[in-house]
Formats: C-alpha cells, structure tokens, sequence
C-alpha cells in the first residue's frame, strides 16, 4: 500500500493518529496513585495489573487482527511454567531475564502453533486454539515431576529484583511497581504496534480479509507474525505472575482463564488500546469488592451487567462512552484508540 | 470530681480492651462459587452448626467469622484472599481451604504473616509441610490409601489388586499409599490404570474392561468425590464385575454420602475405607446428623467434608479458649497440640509432631436397609496417623 497519490497524506494521518492524547498520562497517575493511596490492596492491584497485560495482549489478536481464540492461557500458561520450572528446578532465578525467557518461549509456541493455527478461520480457529490449550494443560498434568501437576510448583525461589529489592509475600509492593513499568513498556510497544502501517493492515484483515491481499497485504505472515507478538506478551503476563506469586500451577492453562480474559476484552472494548484496562479493571474490581459482601452470590450481580453491556453496548464500556460523547459533542472529533472502519484518506 | 472522671475513663478504658479481647476474628476462605460451591457449603456448614451447638462453650467470647471466596483451585484468587484477611481484616486464625494448589500457593503468606491456620478439607500430604502455621482437621491422602491397603490384605484376604485413578495428584498419593502398604502386607497390585483428568467425568469402560480381564481379587478406585464416583458405581455394575467376583473398593470418596443415595441399590456390596460417614455409630454422630437434619432440612445429610469443618471449628474454639481470647500464633500452636476431642467420627488430636490429625478409619461395606443404602462398619484402624509423614517419602520429608 505505499505507491499511491496520497502516500504523503497518509503517513501524516498517522502520525497524527499516533501523537499522545493530553488524557492518555491519566491511567499511569491513577496506578500510581493506587500504590500510595491503598497499600494493603496491592496483592488484588498486582493482579490486576497482570491481568491488564494480558487482555492487552488479547486484544491485539482478537481486537485488531479479528483472530478469535479461546485459549490464549496457552500462552500465559508457557511463560509462567517458564518462569516457575527454571527457578524451581534451581536454574535460573534472575526476574528480568528469566522473565525475558518467558516472552520467548511464549512467542516460540505462538508461532509454531499458529503456523498451523491460522490457515483455519472462524469456529474451527477457535476449536483448535482450545485443543492446542487442553494439550498443553495435559501436558503439564503428565509431566509432574517437572510442573509438579495439578498442585503446581510452589515457593520458587525469585531472586531480588536487580539484586536489590525483595518480592515480599504479605506486602507486594515490589511486585506491584515492577508489574507496572512491565506493563507501561508493553503498552508502549502496543499502541506503536497498532498504530504503524503493520497495525493498520492488521484492522484491514480484520475488517475483510479477501481484500487485503488484493491490495498487496500478505496476510498469512501478518496474522503469524501479530499471534507471535502477542503470545509473547501473554507469557511475559503469565511469567510476571509466576514472579509476584512465586507460584504457578496447572490454572495458568486452564480454559476459565481464557474465557474470562475474552470476557474482560468484551467488557471493556475489543480493538480499543484501553478496552484491556476499562474491561479487566471493572470486571476485576466489581467481582473482587462483591464476592467480599456476598461470598455465595455475587456472580449475580456480575451476570446481570455482563447481560446489559451485551445487550446495549456492543463495543463495551468503552464503546459506550465513546458514543455518549459524541453525541454530546457531535462538533469536535475524537479518538479514543478506536478501530478505523473507514479508510483514512479519501477513496481513491 | 476530677478522680471521679479519671476513674470513669479508666473503667471505660479497661471496659474497651475487655470488649475487644471478646471478639476472636477468623478468616475463612472456602471457593464458596463455582465447581467448589457444593464443597464450601459443606464445610462452612459444619463451621456453623459447630457454633450454634456449642454456644456456651464459646463464652465468653465472640466467634466473628469473615468468609471470602476463593472462586477456584488456581491459587491465585485464594492467595489474595488470604493475604486481604491477614492485612486489611487482622484476623486472629485463618481457616478454610478446600483444594491442595490453594493451600501450597497461600503457604508462603500464612508463614509471613504468623496465624494460625487451620485446614478443613485439602487432602494432599506434604502441605503440612509447608508452614509451620498450619494444622489439618481433615485429612491426609494417605489416611485412607494407606489403610485400605492394610486392610484389603489383612482384613479382606486378598491377594491381588488392580489400581484405577483419575490422573490428578491425590490420584496418584492414592495409588502410591494403597500399593506401599498393599505389597507390604504381602499383596500384589498387578495393574496400575490411568483413568483421566479431574476435569471431566470419562467413560470408565474401557478402563474397568482393562481391570476386570486381569482378574484381580479387588479393584481399587481412586476418584474425586462427587459426579465422578457416580459414574464408577454405574459402570462397575453394567460390566458384571461384582458377578465376576472383582471387589470394588476405595477410599470413602466414592461413596461420599451426599451422593450414595443417589447411586442406590448398584452401591450396594461396594467397600470402602475412611474416617467418617453419617452412618457411625457413635453418640456424637447420632447428634451431630440430626442436628444437621434439623438445621438445613431432613433430606440433607452431613459428609466428611462438614466434618473437616465441624472439628475444625472445635479446635478453634479450644484455642480460644485456653489463650483466654488473645491469639498468638506461637502460643496458638502449643494449645493444639495438645488437643484431643470427642468428633462424630470418634477420637481425634493433632500430632505434635506433623500438625496433622490422627484419628480411625473405618472399613464399611454399602448394604441396602430400610430402603436405603446404609454403610456397615465391618472393620476399624485405631488412631491412624498420616504414612506419608511418619515414613518421611518423597515431598513428605521435611525439608
């Protein structure tokens, strides 16, 4: 797509879709803020951030390449095993280089399964993303001796993070900032990614992928290369767990975190940068705070919102904040991060 | 005047800290939705009904408990709920648990942060092990397993087995505690059977078929309690086994006895080893199922696992009373050893030693009476304590 009349125009589209919103510092303040404000809450904030980088990594298959899979945790699952069996087995220990391992071996499987993965689209895609997680989950049960099964390998023993600060158990503030700058690094990484000519091709597949190879795009190789990025940065999310938890077991694979992540995505808005924060935060927060009032019955409550965001807000929250805004304000444009259905010149 | 007031305020002072000695706050932390709800109800029943019956042995202190959901066996919920009633609740002893990975995920938090923890239902060994503040009024895998193998060999007279488990680590603790003490005894376990995940429940077919062509005396099933063991009973039944003279057994799982009804006459013949089931005869249990009948409904029946929580409860109230409210873990831990208590399921203590309970298993065989299946105690194993422990193998050891 580079050699037409309006090459000049569109690159400075672009970039002026990439240029930082005066709003967009806000979600880091509130993080930190979050750290100094409730410091007995960072054990559920560490979590929550992790769950944050994992949707996010969701999001750039699902949200912007249309790729649609239930088992992501396959690949959070390899980055934690990662993590969990080096430290545990007394090999290697060191957070930010094992957790650079984690991302690897995360992007490794990504590629060698979506090699195969991706020639199939639609329900079958979505089966064989599930088989490829039973498997790796039976895999894990088979070879205990290894990932210790079903009970997991417990209190690995994760070095101080650059030889200085401890991960304590009870008191995860270590935990909780390190999470947080992993995370601003792979969002940055993200949002360069989506925002590219690369990023814009992959919302052309998504949006039709017949077309796209009509105008030069090869689809294969972007959709390979999109899944690969993004299970590396599901096993650097699975692999930073396994690190603040000091703890990883066969529930890192399993299809309840698969699914719920899909939820949070849906939740929050999918092809949006910040529907994996809006989406994993309220699902996160709104579970976390119920269940403490009402143990037995809170899954209630979450239904009931997860019937009307799906009813009424297709886009998710963000989704519906967006069109509430525009209708307040129909003169001014604005952009959230929000998929571009139309092209951004115009036609040819 | 002015010491009429100093006095008044010190009155109240004292009165203040008095009122708050009353009140012991345990946390507790049971998957109350989700796979495990069934699970949690249980136990938490058994916390309650341990309460409500024993109001004047609390006194006069006050028993607050704070539950929180763990949601699921993936450690992680279970670890931040914990480390929330450790820091933001300041509970006084922790309680709870009823999967193993939750239990090993949250040990490294109940060691940093010094509470007594007392476990109601995880059953796989070595977690014990893992924090110096944890105490077991469940069981241990290797309770029942290690028995059974005892006893099919000394009681059953039998000499060959074959071993069917669902491929998960009780499983397999199940497996390897039944085949130690089996082949000690002078038996032989001539096939061991992987039979599937806990996940979902298999066809157990081509499993059993398996068994029953090697001709063994007895067939050892290990499977979760619940859908699972259902399942078992059914298929052993369509295949003949029991005309083929092939004796199932098991450890009480497969006959958990909210379930055994369920299963009816095709349970019957089925024999099984464990440390508890309604149909003990012994006065504690006599009041404690009807207590359980009066309290949540004439169909419901209390199991093993609301016994984990009934004496669970009653070691928590002995805690509190012999450390007069106040409940230092240290101190905590010397109390309990020293526990003895009279349970529905007979005599129970904690092992000074291992933190872990000793108390009988009963071998029961499933007989239909009264239009019900009943469980008849045919053979008893006094003050069993964990063998995985006390002979110190593999992650048992401690470290």
């Amino acid at each position: 797509m580079s050699e037409y009349r309006g090459g000049a125009q569109a690159r400075t589209a672009l970039a002026r879709r990439h240029r930082v919103r005066a709003w967009e510092p806000l979600p880091w303040i509130v993080a930190l803020g979050f750290f100094f404000a409730f410091p007995k809450h960072l054990g559920f904030g560490t979590e929550v951030l992790v769950t944050i980088l994992f949707a996010l990594s969701l999001d750039l298959v699902l949200g912007y390449a249309g790729i649609v899979t239930l088992g992501h945790a396959a690949f959070f699952g390899v980055g934690a095993y990662t993590v969990g069996m080096l430290a545990k087995h007394g090999l290697w220990n060191e957070p930010l280089t094992s957790l650079a391992l984690a991302g690897i071996v995360g992007a490794a499987v990504g590629l060698g399964s979506g090699l195969v993965l991706l020639r199939t689209r639609g329900l079958t895609l979505l089966m064989l993303t599930l088989c490829t997680m039973a498997l790796l989950e039976e895999a894990g049960n088979l070879a205990h001796t290894w990932t210790g099964g079903f009970d997991g390998l417990d209190s690995l023993p994760i070095a101080p993070l650059l030889g200085r600060f401890e991960f304590s158990p009870l008191y995860p503030t270590t935990q909780y900032l390190y999470v947080l700058v992993v995370l601003f690094l792979c969002f940055v990484f993200v949002r360069t990614l989506v925002y590219s000519p690369f990023g814009q091709s992959l919302t052309g597949i998504r949006e039709n992928i017949l077309r796209m190879p009509a105008v030069g795009a090869p689809v294969p190789r972007r959709l390979a290369v999109c899944y690969t990025l993004s299970a590396g940065i599901a096993g650097i999310a699975g692999g930073i767990w396994a690190q603040a938890n000091a703890y990883v077991n066969l529930g890192t694979l399993g299809l309840d975190r698969a699914a719920t992540v899909l939820i949070m995505l849906a939740l929050g808005g999918r092809g949006r940068l910040y529907g994996a924060f809006v989406g994993a935060i309220a699902y996160m927060v709104l579970s976390h705070f119920l269940s403490k009032i009402y143990p037995t019955a809170w899954q209630l409550g979450l239904g009931l919102l997860l019937v009307v965001i799906a009813l009424f807000a297709h886009n998710g929250i963000l989704g519906l904040g967006e069109t509430v805004w525009r209708r307040l304000r129909v003169s001014r444009p604005l952009n959230m991060g929000a998929p571009q259905h139309r092209t951004p010149n115009p036609p040819l | 005047m002015i010491k009429r007031i100093v006095a008044l305020f010190a009155v109240l002072a004292s009165l203040a800290t008095w009122a708050e000695a009353q009140e012991v706050k345990v946390g507790v932390n049971l998957p109350y939705t989700g796979i495990g709800a069934e699970f949690a109800q249980l136990v938490d029943r058994g916390m309650e009904l341990y309460l409500k019956l024993n109001a004047d042995k609390v006194k006069p202190y006050t028993i607050k408990l704070i539950k929180r959901d763990v949601k699921n066996p993936g450690g992680a919920d279970a670890k931040i709920a914990v480390q929330e009633l450790l820091t933001q609740e300041n509970v006084d002893i922790l309680a709870g648990w009823i999967y193993s990975p939750n239990a090993i995920a949250s040990a490294p938090i109940v060691t940093a942060g010094k509470k007594l923890a007392v476990i109601m239902n995880a059953g796989t060994a070595h977690i014990t092990n893992m924090s110096p503040y944890y105490v077991r009024t469940s069981f241990s895998m290797w309770h029942a397993g290690y028995a059974m193998g005892e006893a099919t060999s000394k009681i059953l007279k039998a000499k060959t087995a074959v071993v069917g488990y669902t491929d998960f680590p009780p499983g397999k603790d199940s497996l390897a505690a039944f085949k130690r003490s089996f082949e000690a005894a002078g038996g032989k376990v001539i096939d061991e059977i992987p039979m599937g995940g806990a996940g979902a429940v298999p066809d157990f077919t081509p499993f059993f078929q398996r068994a029953k062509d090697k001709k063994p005396e007895v067939f050892f099933v290990f499977v979760p309690a619940g859908d699972h063991a259902a399942a078992v009973v059914k298929t052993y039944a369509a295949l003949g086994m029991k005309e083929a003279g092939i004796k199932l057994i098991g450890p009480g799982d497969i006959t958990q006895d909210t379930k055994l009804q369920a299963m009816g006459p095709a349970a019957v013949g089925l024999v099984t080893m464990h440390h508890y089931h309604a149909d003990l005869d012994n006065p504690e249990n006599k009041r404690f199922v009807a207590a359980w009948k009066e309290a949540y409904g004439a169909a419901a029946v209390p199991d093993f696992m609301a016994v984990g929580g009934y004496d669970g409860m009653a070691l928590i109230v002995h805690v509190v009373q012999a450390l007069k409210g106040k409940v230092d873990a240290e101190k905590a831990l010397e109390a309990v050893k020293g526990w003895k208590f009279a349970s529905p399921r007979g005599p129970i203590s904690i092992d000074p030693v291992t933190r872990d309970i000793v108390m009988n298993e009963y071998l029961s065989e499933a007989v239909m009476k009264d239009g019900r299946v009943f469980q008849k105690v045919i053979g008893k194993i006094d003050a069993v304590k964990d063998a995985c422990k006390e002979q110190k193998i593999g992650p048992c050891a401690p470290k």
